[in-house]
């Protein structure tokens, strides 16, 4: 049982790559996750707390089914447990999670459709953000938007980057190829998220139009943070 | 009142308060606790030194309110903005009733609005008409995300919303303050979505929309609907009390409201009690924009845009003549400037 450390390693590294889609920043470094255990028999159990009791249900059942995926992509993962504590609507969300129910058959009565349109906006959003942050550090290092408009994403991965620069290359992609699976490597990398072409002559309007979904998410960031510590004092208050 | 560092007096409207009582002998059941413990970790961005224990913040009395807002906190007038929470307190976290003793024992300085939910149907248009009557509303606060049986929430473009709406017209409120709290229906849809105030917003154009915490956390949203719509406004309660943790991300969110909204659509609030105004205004009045941010927003946080946000836009909503008020007061009298012809006041 040795390689038992290197296989929580991989869980939290799995949980890495689920967001919160209304920060658009990982469940684990947001500290969302409180707990990971991964048995001798590969099981693998996860706990997590939201910021407030009250927290969208949707968004927690996004997160909860997402963490179950991503730690079920590998292949030595025998079983995986997500419990969602304390929120009003805990028990629905791990049952709905463990039964990988449909988001509609876990709120019966009350949705009218799945979380894919839900899912998508959010997409969406993280897309613009990310954009929004790579043309900055782009126009900030010297490059100009006439060129960003025209090249492709080839083009885009082969530049040479500084390691800010390269973080925010890795999370654009990322959201770029989610949302254009169909698209390859020859296709713009700087495209509106209406598929439009960029206007270098409107670049600051457009990027400050853009620049709403930031200020968004960072405020969501802040107060769930600030939330989520306040939270947990209480709760350490109350244990002792 | 506020006075600047060059002796200029500044009149305060404070244009969300509330006085509550989520005391453990009014919550229904855990989620009374589980409420007022959110709103408890809320009221932790606080300076410390303005932390209250928890059980004053759970039921605080008619003298604190009078204290912290019209003594210490520079307000010299203030709006009740009453959420309801049936399901989860049994005399309601706000209460009009309360609200109205303390009015009619200080009518110079507050004003009290009402609620709906358009899920009561008949019978609570019924109790709209009587209570505009008896409370004397201007406006309501609406709480979108209040649970009523196993309804969990309900949006504005709902038809019995619409006609709470239409029977707002017909008892003389002009004002509908949105507050969007996380739980609407369908669950599956964005939980925060601002669209149906634009819907509400174009189908009634009579009436002023004021979305409180200025429609965070979808401030992109908010923004984009309020510059089709010039009956929507922003009230800054919550987005306030984020100026002393993060005075700079506070600065950015004036820059995107000026910029969008103009420096005559946006209203100060303090969400008393989750905050004290006092360190709000001290803040705010010493806020400015830096040069990067005031050529953004297209306009300066000058004392000029300060006195607008902190009580000449209100003052129109609800027709406050702050040169009167300043004399029933026995303050020293501000005039107000030409009013420009935005803002529907209440006739």
């Amino acid at each position: 049982m040795t390689n038992l450390p290197y296989r929580w390693e991989q869980v939290r590294a799995a949980l890495d790559t689920v967001t919160d889609p209304e920060i658009d920043e990982s469940v684990a470094a947001l500290e969302f996750v409180s707990c990971v255990e991964v048995s001798e028999d590969n099981d693998v159990s996860i706990e997590f707390r939201l910021p407030t009791f009250w927290c969208a249900p949707n968004f927690a059942f996004m997160m909860a089914s997402d963490m179950r995926d991503a730690v079920r992509e590998m292949d030595w993962v025998r079983s995986v447990s997500i419990k969602l504590l304390d929120h009003f609507s805990a028990d629905l969300i791990n049952r709905g999670v463990a039964l990988k129910q449909d988001f509609r058959d876990a709120f019966p009565g009350e949705t009218d459709d799945d979380l894919a349109s839900v899912r998508l906006k959010f997409l969406g959003k993280a897309f613009e953000r990310r954009q929004e942050l790579l043309i900055r550090h782009l126009l900030g290092t010297g490059h100009e938007g006439e060129w960003m408009s025209q090249i492709n994403l080839r083009e885009l991965m082969g530049l040479s980057l500084n390691y800010e620069g390269t973080r925010l290359r890795t999370l654009y992609i990322f959201a770029w190829r989610r949302l254009h699976p169909e698209w390859s490597e020859a296709n713009l990398a700087f495209v509106a998220l209406s598929g439009d072409r960029l206007d270098p002559g409107q670049l600051p309007s457009y990027l400050r139009k853009i620049g709403g979904v930031r200020r968004n998410t960072e405020y969501n960031g802040l107060i769930c943070r600030s939330l989520l510590a306040e939270r947990k004092a209480e709760l350490a208050g109350a244990r002792e | 009142m506020f006075t600047t560092n060059s002796g200029e007096k500044i009149f305060v409207i404070d244009s969300h308060i509330a006085l509550w009582d989520a005391s453990p002998a009014n919550q229904r059941n855990r989620h009374g606790e589980e409420f007022i413990n959110c709103f408890y970790n809320y009221h932790k961005i606080s300076p410390k030194e303005y932390y209250w224990p928890r059980e004053k913040f759970e039921k605080y009395s008619e003298a604190d309110l009078m204290k912290d807002l019209f003594e210490e906190g520079y307000v010299d007038m203030a709006i009740f903005q009453p959420a309801y929470l049936g399901e989860f307190y049994k005399e309601g976290f706000g209460n009009l009733k309360r609200n109205w003793a303390l009015i009619q024992k200080h009518p110079e300085r507050l004003i009290g609005n009402g609620w709906w939910d358009p899920r009561n149907g008949e019978a609570g248009l019924e109790q709209l008409e009587r209570e505009a009557e008896m409370f004397k509303l201007k406006g309501v606060k609406l709480y979108t995300a209040d649970w009523h049986g196993n309804s969990k929430g309900y949006k504005l473009s709902d038809p019995w919303a619409q006609r709470y709406l239409e029977k707002s017209i017909e008892v003389g409120i002009k004002n509908i303050h949105v507050h969007k709290g996380p739980t609407i229906l369908p669950l599956n849809r964005d939980a925060f979505d601002v669209a149906d105030v634009d819907d509400a917003a174009s189908s009634f154009p009579d009436l002023n929309f004021i979305v409180e915490h200025c429609g965070l956390p979808r401030l992109d949203d908010f923004c984009w609907i309020a510059t089709q719509e010039p009956n929507v406004y922003a009230g800054l309660a919550v987005a306030s009390a984020l100026i002393h943790t993060r005075r700079k991300y506070f600065a950015e969110i004036i820059t995107e409201l000026l910029y969008w909204l103009g420096a005559d659509r946006i209203l100060f609030g303090s969400d008393y009690a989750i905050w004290v105004p006092k360190w709000i205004i001290e803040q705010f009045m010493d806020l400015e924009l830096s040069d990067e941010l005031a050529a953004e927003a297209n306009h300066t946080l000058s004392l000029e845009v300060k006195k607008k946000i902190m009580a000449e836009n209100c003052a129109r909503l609800y027709d406050i003549d702050i040169a009167k008020q300043c004399a029933r007061l026995g303050l020293p009298i501000v005039e107000e400037p030409v009013r420009k012809d935005v803002g529907v006041g209440v006739g």
